[in-house]
């Protein structure tokens, strides 16, 4: 028994971090931030060309075939990056699509999707706050597979991840249920949140170390020290979840499911927190634009309600083994 | 990551099993409390970890050459999982097997290992520890029983508390101050205590729950041999922390399998009170379950880390955090399904479980208290692990 990333495994996760921190450092996030689509496409085929948006096809379509485990350490990296744009988005609807279109169509459109060339997100039946439609050639929407849609800005809370009201006619139907894939897209944003979580915790623990009040750096002081540990507790614990989430999944392990939910549920709850932390841990620098900590506090508040919030969650959680 | 067992693990967890099936009574606790007093069913646990020990289940974790299997991380987790699984018996002689054996095997001399490791494992000598003072509790260090060297003795004068075993036990784990003049943690010694000695009185400590699970130690003019001491003189806060390390790793892992099955039994009764289909209620149940599964999944990781030949270090207090502080959540939320039944007691014709839920929601409040206070072990993460100054 090891609950702990393989050497494979852990090389992926150091040379997502080498790349994302190199391509996409805070000042390039707040650059691309502010285009119109939150998007850069250059940096995108650059993300695409070292392998990063086909992680979740399969090699005979042109993918990495990753396992989730793996999928999982690279996207905690993308999410202490805070990478803008559609990769969370795109890897879903391209799991989704690799479980459960047919065969032509994953031979037709799987290739180019891998390499970045076309981009795909997904929607639920209320055809509302889908992530990066603008910028997407397709939309796993419920049991269709939709190309010709139209899309609406919902302008909200996270700036590095646009929401859109879409609009089609018709679509491809689906062979296969999406249960799969969502678990898969629940289990790659708790990995982005918790990277996050992360972030926020060293970029606080940096800050309450040099900061100067009363003579001494605020975080000698014990208030601010449990504040800290809290957001220590709750991160190790995020990462505890999504790994064990993303492992189950891969090996159908029978309690897949009610991990997924245990992770989700604790992670919408526990990244806010964290957040709530950082935030009054910075004093007034926590309340500024200039700081980074609202950049990830708006994701986390993003990522409570996306696939389902922690209420919904628990809720499973009851079904499943209550 | 790997969560499967391997051949051996499964070998391992397998015997136990099999072992457990073939000699724990499926009656026990009926037995036990059958039994009138105190010391009568002492006697019957002390009785169950010789059959333990002839089994050559007891110190599983320690060297072969001192009588134990010398087993992996992995296998004590699955030996305290299957034992909570069982709902064995509780080891009378818990604190030598756990913490004084382990740090007698560290710093023990030949004779020490020699006299005492035999009888910790089979359950013949029970062990306590002396280390918190009525003045000296977080700051454990600032300790004052004191010890004054006279010829090939010491001359012990002091008081403990909150002493678990204390009234079972023929031998005591002290922490003494032997040198006052240095600064508190280097004037330090260990002490290996012959409970019967003159001037050693036991008082029974009653807690908040009405039990008296603890005890006040009081020594008075107490003669102990110099080759009692263990480890070097003055050189007691290493031996000692030691000590608490291997406490603060092991204690979660029975632990996460009580909780876990007190939540199987509140859902039950959810059920059979029709409290189930509270939207609420499952709201809270669902978020208990899923704190059980993280605590479970951090302790996984924690013990894969020490299995990579890492040690029990600072982060073992994240767990002790999260515990025991989710005990107390997941009492409360108990104490909401069971509504008005929840406070009766052991007596009434009307408690739910003998009145277990009404002890178990008070004697959660210790968990937060006992082996380190939760703010403590925070101050720990902050100066320890992330690197902050140092803050008391």
């Amino acid at each position: 028994m090891q609950f702990g990333l393989t050497e494979t495994q852990q090389l992926t996760k150091n040379s997502a971090r080498e790349f994302f921190s190199a391509e996409y450092p805070m000042a390039e996030v707040r650059r691309i931030m502010e285009t119109p689509n939150a998007h850069d496409p250059a940096l995108w085929r650059k993300t695409a060309a070292q392998g990063w948006c086909g992680m979740t096809i399969p090699e005979a379509y042109g993918g990495m075939g990753s396992g989730l485990v793996e999928i999982a350490a690279a996207m905690e990296e993308a999410g202490r990056a805070l990478v803008p744009g559609p990769l969370l988005a795109h890897l879903t609807a391209t799991a989704a699509i690799a479980h459960c279109a047919s065969e032509e169509t994953k031979a037709g459109i799987l290739p180019a999707l891998a390499t970045g060339e076309k981009i795909a997100t997904f929607a639920d039946a209320t055809k509302l706050f889908v992530m990066d439609a603008a910028v997407a050639d397709y939309v796993v929407a419920g049991p269709l597979l939709v190309d010709d849609f139209t899309a609406r800005h919902m302008p909200a809370i996270d700036l590095t991840r646009r929401l859109y009201a879409i609009d089609y006619t018709t679509g491809e139907p689906l062979e296969n249920n999406l249960d799969h894939a969502w678990a898969i897209g629940t289990t790659l944003l708790c990995a982005e949140l918790t990277g996050g979580m992360q972030r926020v915790l060293d970029l606080t623990v940096a800050y309450v170390k040099t900061r100067k009040q009363f003579g001494n750096p605020v975080g000698a002081f014990q208030l601010v020290q449990a504040m800290c540990a809290d957001m220590l507790v709750a991160t190790e614990s995020a990462r505890s979840a999504t790994y064990f989430a993303a492992y189950a999944l891969q090996e159908n392990l029978p309690e897949a499911m009610s991990a997924v939910s245990v992770a989700k549920s604790y992670i919408g709850d526990a990244a806010r927190q964290t957040g709530n932390n950082a935030i009054q841990c910075h004093g007034g620098m926590g309340f500024t634009w200039e700081n980074d900590i609202h950049l990830y506090y708006r994701r986390a508040k993003a990522g409570e309600t996306a696939f389902g919030d922690a209420a919904y969650h628990r809720e499973q959680i009851a079904r499943l083994v209550l | 990551m790997d969560l499967t067992l391997s051949p051996a693990e499964l070998a391992f967890r397998d015997g136990l099993r099999a072992w457990l099936a073939d000699n724990m009574s499926p009656n026990w606790r009926a037995e036990y409390a059958a039994i009138h007093g105190k010391a009568g069913q002492f006697e019957y646990l002390r009785a169950w970890q010789r059959k333990v020990y002839d089994g050559g289940w007891a110190g599983i974790a320690w060297p072969q050459e001192f009588g134990g299997r010398g087993a992996t991380v992995i296998e004590q987790v699955i030996f305290t999982e299957e034992m909570a699984r069982a709902g064995a018996p509780n080891l009378p002689g818990v604190l030598g097997l756990q913490l004084v054996g382990p740090t007698t095997i560290t710093h023990g001399t030949t004779g020490q290992k020699q006299r005492f490791l035999r009888n910790i494992l089979s359950g013949e000598e029970i062990w306590c520890q002396g280390f918190s003072e009525p003045n000296a509790g977080s700051d454990l260090a600032a300790l004052r029983t004191d010890a004054k060297r006279d010829g090939d003795h010491f001359i012990v004068n002091g008081q403990k508390v909150w002493t678990s075993y204390g009234w079972a036990a023929d031998w005591c784990e002290l922490v003494v101050r032997s040198d006052a003049g240095v600064p508190k943690h280097k004037g330090l010694t260990v002490l290996l205590v012959d409970m019967k000695s003159p001037g050693v009185e036991v008082r029974p400590l009653r807690q908040m729950t009405g039990e008296t699970e603890f005890n006040e130690l009081f020594f008075t003019d107490v003669k102990v041999p110099v080759e009692n001491v263990l480890g070097k003189v003055n050189d007691g806060w290493n031996v000692a922390i030691g000590t608490l390390m291997h406490e603060r790793a092991t204690l979660g892992a029975g632990i996460q399998i009580v909780i876990r099955r007190s939540l199987e039994r509140i859902v039950e009764l959810a059920k059979s009170l029709n409290k189930i289909n509270d939207p609420l209620i499952r709201q809270k149940l669902g978020q208990c379950y899923a704190e059980i599964e993280i605590m479970r999944l951090n302790q996984m990781r924690a013990y894969s880390k020490m299995a990579n030949g890492g040690t029990p270090g600072p982060e073992g207090s994240i767990q002790k955090i999260f515990w025991s502080e989710l005990n107390q959540r997941f009492q409360q939320v108990a104490q909401e399904v069971l509504g008005p039944y929840g406070q009766l007691t052991k007596g009434s014709e009307y408690a739910i479980d003998e009145g277990a839920w009404s002890y178990s929601y008070l004697r959660a409040r210790g968990n937060t208290i006992e082996a380190g206070t939760s703010e403590i072990q925070r101050l720990i993460l902050g100066h320890y692990v992330l690197g902050l100054p140092k803050s008391y």
